[in-house]
């Protein structure tokens, strides 16, 4: 039996009829054309499917779609402000926080969560904070940097 | 990997949930952070035709000292456990073992109660929770009762209660003056399950005795298991090196470890034993005892 499902996707708002079973990752991937969230494996391990919902960084391959109905959900396609990055974004690029990208969408939505929780964080924390997220490529001290480099632009905006 | 189709339930009462668990039986499985439910179905190890997912029922969260025990609502997240600030300040146990459950992105969802009617020995509240004796609010078909969480894992991934009953929260003594606790867990990388963790739980009486103590153990057995014989090790005693001693040694009798890729039976059970020693020493310090 289908289900009716409302979700805000990004600020836009989505009314769909989606089969139960259909995961929030796939919905974002293949309903909503929003491929920026990765799909990485299938155990849940790999964090590359992490988006927000409502506000909290979730894995969206261990989510149900129908379960965020009435919810809000923020991808990485969301984060830019036109044709300005977000400061994560600028921070993973400065830094060369990627190498082939697959990893990021998910790694900047769990450091998105990250700098909420700690605005200030120390390596520690950045390193704490992103243990549900696998990088294969480019290692992860430029990945660190770039959160931090984040965080002190971020900080300075905000001050 | 996509799950089989199921028909998907979000009711906003406990008693609807209750009803619809009545009405499919068997068929029906409760839907709370997903963090194993939604694995096993994408693997097919789990086929429930319908899911009542429970988050949109108001009031199942929290964590709260009231009428003289903690209440962990069954809703509440890992992650709102290891935030809180009481569970920080008064129960170390507690949070230690929160904030080495799986990721932050996994605790952010994953369930404290979802993790106990999981039974998986591996996982870490079921230790936690036979050192502090905790009971579960169990709501079913014939009304409410308390379970006594000796009373409930049968074996790895089966508990005592049946299809239609939901546990609605977690009840557990109240820190006294003089307790302390600490989880010591031995993992491979960080957010993997564990080779072999304890629980330790100690409560000090006003000369420094232990008047009560609990020890739980993860991942040697195809249960959590409680180490009965190591609490006795320690009741009446001071927490000194010699009684954490004969306890850790009496953990480590307890253990039914299986040997896999994380480590042979002959270094798990030495594990519980160095791990249980570690974490009665940093129990006892934090109750202000020896150790
Ligand atoms: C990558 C990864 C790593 C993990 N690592 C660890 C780890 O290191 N340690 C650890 O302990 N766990 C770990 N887990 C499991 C995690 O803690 C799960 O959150 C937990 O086991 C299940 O809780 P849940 O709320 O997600 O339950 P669900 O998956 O929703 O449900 C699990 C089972 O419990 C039943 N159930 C749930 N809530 C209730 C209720 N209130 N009343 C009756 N039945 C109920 C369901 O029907 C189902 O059978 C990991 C999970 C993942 C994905
Ligand atoms: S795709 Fe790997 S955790 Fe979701
Ligand atoms: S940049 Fe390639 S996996 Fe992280």
């Amino acid at each position: 039996m289908n289900t009716s499902v409302s979700i805000a996707v990004n600020g836009t708002p989505h009314d769909s009829r989606i089969e139960p079973r259909l995961l929030l990752v796939h919905y974002l991937r293949d309903v909503l054309g929003l491929t920026g969230t990765h799909v990485g494996c299938e155990t849940s391990l790999c964090g590359s499917c992490t988006v927000l919902l409502d506000g909290r960084a979730v894995k969206a391959c261990t989510v149900l779609a129908a379960q965020a109905d009435g919810a809000e959900v923020t991808t990485i396609e969301g984060l830019a402000d036109g044709d300005e990055l977000h400061p994560l974004q600028e921070a993973f690029w400065e830094e060369h926080g990627l190498q082939c990208g697959f990893c990021t969408p998910g790694m900047i939505m769990a450091a998105h969560q990250l700098l909420e929780d700690h605005p200030d964080p120390s390596e520690a924390e950045i390193r704490h904070g992103l243990e549900g997220n696998l990088c294969r490529c480019t290692g992860y001290q430029n990945i660190v940097r770039a959160v931090r480099r984040a965080a002190d632009a971020m900080g300075a905006a905000s001050s | 990997m996509i799950p089989a189709a199921f028909d998907y339930h979000a009711p906003t009462s406990l008693d609807e949930a209750l009803s619809l668990l009545a009405a499919h039986g068997d068929e029906a499985k409760v839907l709370a952070g997903g963090q194993s439910l939604i694995p096993m179905m994408r693997f097919r190890l789990a086929e429930p035709g319908v899911l009542v997912d429970l988050n949109h029922i108001e009031g199942m969260a929290g964590v709260t000292e009231e009428d003289g025990h903690l209440w962990i609502g069954a809703l509440t997240r890992h992650a709102e456990v290891e935030r809180s600030d009481l569970v920080r300040k008064r129960y170390p146990l507690l949070h230690e073992a929160a904030s080495v459950i799986a990721d932050p992105i996994v605790r952010n969802r994953g369930t404290v109660a979802g993790s106990l009617v999981h039974a998986d020995p591996a996982g870490d509240w079921g230790a936690v929770m036979l050192a502090c004796g905790a009971e579960l609010e169990v709501h079913g078909p014939d009304g409410q009762r308390m379970v006594p969480i000796d009373e409930l894992f049968v074996t790895t991934f089966m508990t005592s209660l049946s299809p239609g009953d939901i546990v609605t929260g977690i009840k557990l003594p109240i820190a006294g003056k003089r307790s302390g606790g600490a989880y010591e867990k031995l993992e491979r990388k960080v957010g993997d399950f564990a080779t072999v963790a304890v629980a330790a739980r100690l409560e000090l009486d006003d000369d420094g005795v232990c008047s009560a103590a609990g020890i739980g153990l993860t991942a040697v057995g195809a249960t959590n298991l409680r180490a009965q014989d190591a609490e006795k090790a320690l009741i009446g005693k001071k927490p000194d090196e010699a009684a954490i001693d004969a306890a850790s040694r009496a953990a480590a009798e307890a253990a039914s470890p299986t040997a896999d890729n994380r480590g042979s039976v002959e270094y798990k059970r030495d594990m519980v034993r160095v791990l249980s020693a570690r974490a009665l020493r940093r129990a006892a310090a934090h109750a202000g005892g020896e150790g």
